[in-house]
């Protein structure tokens, strides 16, 4: 079969994209048992290209990657590499045929040092024997392609979450690969790990690496990306040079309408600002535990959504876990609603009326063997205790409510979140808090591998719950949803709380915190 | 089911002693308490600290060391391997029953390390092609061979090979006029090899990576199926030696030989600081959680009046002891 | 009418194919099927004084302890623990009841039987309370934890008999594991359990938080569950199981025999939880499932007997049985048999074969199918290209 350029909408051009490409996959359909993940899509993904694909959250765009590397076999279509049929039986021969891949979760051996998950399967051998110094040398050298500082031979599971998503890709580009997938790989990163990140793959690209890219930030889309294909509820909707579609069009064919919610969220957090003060839901003072963050003061009243900011590891996570308890802390106090409360255990603060979403969604999170059913009443069952179960009907129509406000897909609250998109698991996680109508919630990284429309709604929901009079802790890498959001911003740095900034701060204020308290460690 | 679904591995926080890397904390933490135990034996009892005594701790558990150390490659990779009793039993049962037919020795013992590959080859394909659990497909796998033993015979055969007795009597004098059977250096050779094996070739890095979590070594693109098979091939081939050993300590093959010796071999692992989801721990941990129960074994032997019942119960309470206090130990470390 | 009917019918249908009971329940009717075969008397079922006799009613009968043993692991298993303590705990059990009645003022009366009882079970709730101590509060891992007092409790129930065979003569004792209402007591009193069971964890939000402790302890805690006192419950449960099965061993015999009583029984347990379809990896348990388990196991032990198979070849015939039901279950193989009748339904699109790797030469033609979808699909890009 020859390729046939004319159905298609956007041609090959530019100085980009020009021959055959690397990668074309032709009417690929993909069925799970009751979802049809993917309709007879077509993709092709030029040499010397960063090709983005864009969707919504579920919208099948781990999935039609997973297809292309083997991890699925396709109900339907062919794919061909450099022009000859493939069908990978698995990662491993797709590794081997040149395709490598970093897929949307960090999928690396969390009880291995480093430089094994970058290395793993390719390590430099001497007389049959793996040569540790040569295998330290070249990950060093890999992690400082990716700007990384970071002791090759530590445990993986020590590091935080984006330094992870770093190790991975650090694997990824490792091999000489002709075609490079990267599915969200920024979706935890800090603005200038992003940076580093977009330098290696222009530099890749201009070597002629195919490279595949997804993300839900339009700006980094728009950023790098010299060609995208947008799929819809697991159908093509089309593929365009980037230049040629607006960001407006580009989200209305993601989501199949035009996008009214954003410029809303923008008003209602100004509204709600005015609100900002009131009584104390929660106030710790000299909170802290050793090795994990120093103590700290912080005061969040009703109706205040208090924004935490700093780099990674700067404490925003380890913060949040002492004010919920899933760490207990060895100093301070805290009372809510001016009450002195003992936070031993996330029961106890649950208890007491605080929520909190862990960023770790797979491992903290989500019970990925339960329905979106159980997993949307399990903390509201906790509470009540196994005794009283919530009445059918009462259950049901919790889980139908907040299914359709949070727009749950698929809307069927028997499936298995563990088989949802990781978008979709993330709405279910807020759901599952939501439900139990906390006084304080604290989300850390709410919005991370979430669509922009769902990321639109999520951040409309803070807004409406804080003007409600729900208190809420709001940590997130992107400075400027914090700064958007944010009544109150709490800057971090090194495990310590280094400011705190009203809500007119800006993500430049921020920034010029973090980089000053910065200079000053380093003047010190 | 659970295949899909990888959860995050709660790896032990184990924050670090300096210098010391957390997850040899428990291996440490074995090595002392192994001290410890053999000390309280040395004040207890009268000629305890010998070095005779030491040496026999191996002499008498070789089979135990070399089964310990297949058991640790399976654990390794997050599984279990409960047929490894068994297949001990069915190879002191073939080769008894081979020789006694004439085979050479040479023959006898191919065949019997043949036969233990062969069953651990044929469950790990079955635990990794139809994804059944470990537990069940070894645990049929024990009954299997058990069964097999007494399809061969009933009664216990005994050994009169040459080659056998001659190894069963042999000894080397260390310096210190201090006596080992050849069975030792054949255990402790295949602890060096499973030692280099796991820590430098990319096989053994490949059993931690699917240990770590079978799902991500996949996507890494790693041989994770051939891996997985190896993985009871070996603890198949090591029962298959540890069998052999048995023969020679034994001098007979017997269908009841070595019963629930396979919990031996997963408590020896696990004491030595192996997890048993898998992806931590070490095979000179399971060598001392080998030399542990030996140890408490030896201990109970000095004592000498025990009933068979307070054996148990001594045998339970010093198990107890030593996994609490390792326990305690690795929580304190901050 | 009928339609509607017919539809249910095929729905029903449909839910059975699903249903991963189909094959351990296909299975345990095969093996009955095959004792019929073998011995026509083996489905009779005869009335007589008020009891049931026959061979079906024996499997009940002697299966009883099995089930409720299984019942417990099935809790414990769901946690992701697992209990090897579970048989020397039949033992003590056993033994406290059997030297209690012995050494009792009045050997043969209700009394001393009921004492007895009741002390084995006070100690069976403290054996459970100690496993769940070591699992859950000191975090040692289960299969260690448990082995503690596999090895340590055979030990306490020999001495506690003194290593002898304790025979006792007690009537009301009888009645536990021998007595019949119609059935057997013991089966009926493992069926009640059973029943207790399903009702609590299923009518109560119990069952979701043992499984969601058994899928991920970190996310459960961290959903304000008690994951711990959940952890130490179900040992205790199980403890609990394992004396009553014990009871009911020693009270078939009329004897505490503390060296081979509930022998390897935690085995036959956890098989029976594994045929059932309960993962040991934790989670979502079946205790249906758990209860045909059972009854494979013990029809499987009653087959080797009454078919008069060798008793050497018992243990091979057992793996291959086990292994086989297992296989049948397991969803891996039954997605083959999927695929592979689909695969032969010519109307269905075929997957690409999963075999090949790199064939570059190889031009192969592509399904007629995908010409008019393919058209639809450049229909609804140049849709979005007007827009
Ligand atoms: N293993 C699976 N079993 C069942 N359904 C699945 C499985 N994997 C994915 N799905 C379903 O397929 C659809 C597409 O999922 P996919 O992960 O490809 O989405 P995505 O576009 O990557 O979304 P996100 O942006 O959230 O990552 C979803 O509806 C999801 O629920
Ligand atoms: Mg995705």
């Amino acid at each position: 079969m020859t390729d046939t350029p004319s159905t298609r909408t956007a041609q090959p051009g530019g100085p980009v994209s020009t021959g055959a490409p690397v990668v074309a996959m032709r009417g690929i359909s993909m069925e799970f048992p009751g979802v049809k993940a993917l309709q007879d899509v077509d993709f092709r993904l030029f040499p010397g290209e960063v090709h983005a694909l864009m969707g919504e959250n579920g919208a099948g765009k781990s999935t039609l990657i997973k297809v292309l590397t083997g991890v699925y076999t396709a109900t339907a279509g062919t794919t061909q590499l450099q022009g000859g049929q493939v069908a990978f039986s698995g990662p491993a021969e797709a590794q081997a045929a040149g395709v490598s891949t970093v897929y949307q979760e960090v999928n690396l051996c969390p009880n291995l040092s480093v430089a094994e998950n970058i290395l793993l399967g390719r390590e430099p051998r001497r007389f049959g024997s793996i040569d540790m110094a040569a295998t330290r040398t070249r990950a060093e050298e890999l992690l400082g392609r990716m700007g990384l500082t970071i002791d090759p031979g530590s445990i993986l599971a020590e590091h935080p979450i984006a330094i992870q998503q770093l190790v991975a890709i650090a694997r990824a580009v490792a091999v000489d690969a002709q075609v490079l997938i990267l599915d969200e790989p920024t979706s935890s990163l800090d603005q200038d790990e992003v940076a580093e990140l977009f330098r290696i793959m222009r530099h890749l690209r201009d070597e002629g690496v195919a490279i595949l890219f997804v993300s839900h930030f339009l700006e980094q889309v728009y950023e790098i990306a010299d060609r995208m294909t947008v799929l819809r509820n697991g159908r093509l909707v089309g593929e365009h040079l980037t230049k040629d579609l607006s960001r407006l069009q580009l989200v209305s064919a993601m989501i199949g309408r035009e996008l009214g919610v954003l410029e809303e969220v923008e008003r209602l957090a100004a509204d709600a600002s005015d609100e900002a003060g009131g009584t104390p839901v929660l106030e710790a003072t000299g909170l802290g535990r050793r090795g994990s963050i120093a103590p700290f003061d912080l005061r969040i009243g009703a109706g205040e959504v208090v924004g935490l900011a700093g780099l990674l590891g700067s404490g925003r996570t380890e913060l949040a876990r002492l004010l919920f308890g899933a760490d207990r802390a060895d100093s301070g106090v805290v009372r809510v609603a001016g009450r002195e409360v003992h936070l031993r255990t996330p029961r106890s603060a649950i208890s007491a009326g605080i929520a909190f979403c862990s960023e770790d969604r797979k491992g903290e999170g989500i019970l990925g063997d339960l329905s979106i059913r159980d997993n949307l009443v399990l903390a509201m069952q906790a509470a009540r205790g196994w005794a009283r179960p919530i009445p059918k009907r009462t259950k049901d129509e919790l889980v139908e409510k907040w299914m359709t406000a949070l727009d749950i897909r698929p809307n069927n609250p028997d499936a298995l979140v563990g088989k949802l998109s990781g978008g979709n698991q993330q709405k279910v996680l807020l759901a599952r808090w939501l439900v139990t109508q906390p006084k304080l919630l604290i989300l850390d990284e709410p919005t991370r591998g979430i669509d922009i429309g769902a990321k639109a709604q999520i951040q409309k929901l803070v807004t409406e719950l804080a003007a409600e009079g729900m208190a809420v802790v709001y940590i997130s890498a992107e400075l400027e949803e914090v700064a958007r959001l944010a009544h109150r911003v709490v800057v971090l740095k090194d495990r310590s709380k280094v400011a705190e900034l009203d809500g007119s701060a800006s993500v430049d204020d921020i920034m010029h915190l973090i980089a000053t308290s910065d200079s000053e460690q380093v003047a010190s | 089911m659970t295949t899909t679904t990888p959860t995050k591995r709660t790896v032990p926080a184990l924050s670090r002693l300096p210098g010391i890397p957390g997850r040899v904390l428990p291996v440490i933490a074995t090595f002392v308490l192994f001290v410890l135990l053999f000390g309280a034996g040395s004040v207890r009892y009268e000629g305890f600290t010998s070095g005779q005594v030491f040496a026999n701790l191996f002499i008498d558990n070789a089979f135990l060391i070399v089964l310990a150390v297949g058991m640790t490659f399976v654990i390794l990779t997050g599984g279990i391997d409960l047929s490894v009793g068994a297949v001990v039993a069915l190879s002191t049962m073939v080769a008894a029953a081979a020789l006694r037919a004439g085979l050479p020795a040479p023959v006898v013992i191919l065949l019997v390390l043949a036969i233990g590959t062969g069953l651990g080859v044929l469950m790990g394909l079955v635990i990794h092609h139809f994804e059944l659990q470990p537990f069940i497909v070894t645990l049929a796998g024990m009954f299997m061979a058990r069964g097999l033993c007494f399809v061969i015979g009933v009664e216990s055969i005994s050994i009169k090979d040459p080659f056998f007795r001659a190894l069963a009597t042999g000894t080397i004098e260390l310096p210190g006029g201090v006596v080992i059977t050849w069975s030792v250096v054949i255990a402790l050779a295949i602890v060096a090899a499973a030692v280099w094996v796991l820590h430098r070739t990319r096989f053994g890095r490949t059993i931690y990576a699917i240990g770590g979590s079978e799902s991500s070594a996949t996507l890494m693109g790693l041989p994770v199926g051939r891996v997985k098979v190896a993985a009871y091939a070996i603890s198949g081939l090591c029962a298959a030696v540890a069998g052999l050993l048995f023969s020679v300590y034994m001098l007979s093959g017997y269908g009841l030989h070595a019963v629930g010796m396979e919990l031996d071999a997963i408590a020896s692992v696990v004491i030595g600081g192996t997890l048993l989801s898998g992806g931590v721990g070490y095979v000179l941990g399971s060598l001392l959680g080998v030399l542990v129960l030996g140890v408490i074994q030896t201990l109970i032997s000095f004592q000498g009046t025990l009933s068979s019942w307070w054996t148990k119960i001594a045998i339970g309470t010093l198990l107890l002891l030593f996994i609490v206090m390792q326990r305690l130990f690795m929580r304190r470390t901050p | 009418m009928s339609t509607v009917q017919t539809a249910g019918a095929a729905g029903v249908l449909e839910r059975v194919r699903g249903s991963r009971l189909l094959w351990p329940l296909v299975a345990l009717v095969a093996l009955i099927a095959a004792n019929a075969a073998r011995n026509p008397g083996f489905l009779s079922i005869r009335l007589q004084d008020g009891h049931l006799y026959g061979s079906l009613v024996d499997i009940l009968k002697n299966g009883a302890p099995t089930l409720l043993i299984a019942l417990g692991m099935t809790l414990v298993i769901a946690t992701r623990g697992i209990d090897l303590s579970v048989g020397a705990v039949a033992a003590i059990a056993g033994a406290v009841t059997c030297t209690t009645i012995v050494g009792s003022s009045d050997p043969t009366s209700p009394a001393a039987a009921l004492t007895g009882i009741g002390l084995a079970l006070a100690l069976c709730l403290v054996l459970g309370l100690w496993n769940g101590f070591l699992v859950s509060l000191l975090g040692i891992q289960p299969i260690i934890a448990t082995l503690v007092l596999m090895t340590a409790g055979r030990g306490i129930a020999m001495l506690i008999t003194d290593g002898q065979i304790i025979t006792v003569r007690n009537d009301f004792y009888r009645e536990i594991g021998a007595g019949f209402l119609l059935f057997p007591i013991s089966i009926l009193i493992a069926l009640a359990a059973l029943v207790a069971v399903a009702l609590v964890t299923r009518r109560t939000a119990l069952g979701l938080l043992i499984e969601s402790v058994g899928i991920n302890p970190e996310a459960s805690r961290l959903a304000g569950l008690r994951s711990r006192t959940i952890i130490w419950t179900v040992y205790v449960f199980a403890a609990l199981c394992a004396g009553v099965a014990g009871l009911m061993i020693s009270s078939n015999v009329s004897a505490a025999d503390a060296n081979s009583a509930g022998l390897w029984i935690e085995m036959d347990a956890i098989l029976a939880v594994v045929i059932g379809g309960s993962s040991l990896a934790g989670g979502k348990y079946s205790l249906s499932g758990t209860l045909v388990g059972a009854l494979i196991i013990q029809t499987l032990t009653t087959t080797v007997y009454s078919m008069g198979i060798a008793p050497e070849v018992t243990l091979v015939f057992k793996a291959l049985v086990v292994i086989a039901v297992c296989l049948l279950q397991a969803p891996k193989v039954r997605e083959r048999f999927r695929r592979r009748r689909r695969s032969q339904d010519p109307t269905s699109p075929s997957s690409p074969s999963t075999s090949g790797s790199l064939a570059p030469e190889e031009d192969s033609p592509a399904p007629t199918a995908h010409e008019p979808a393919g058209d639809a699909a450049s229909d609804s890009k140049q849709k979005v290209a007007q827009s």
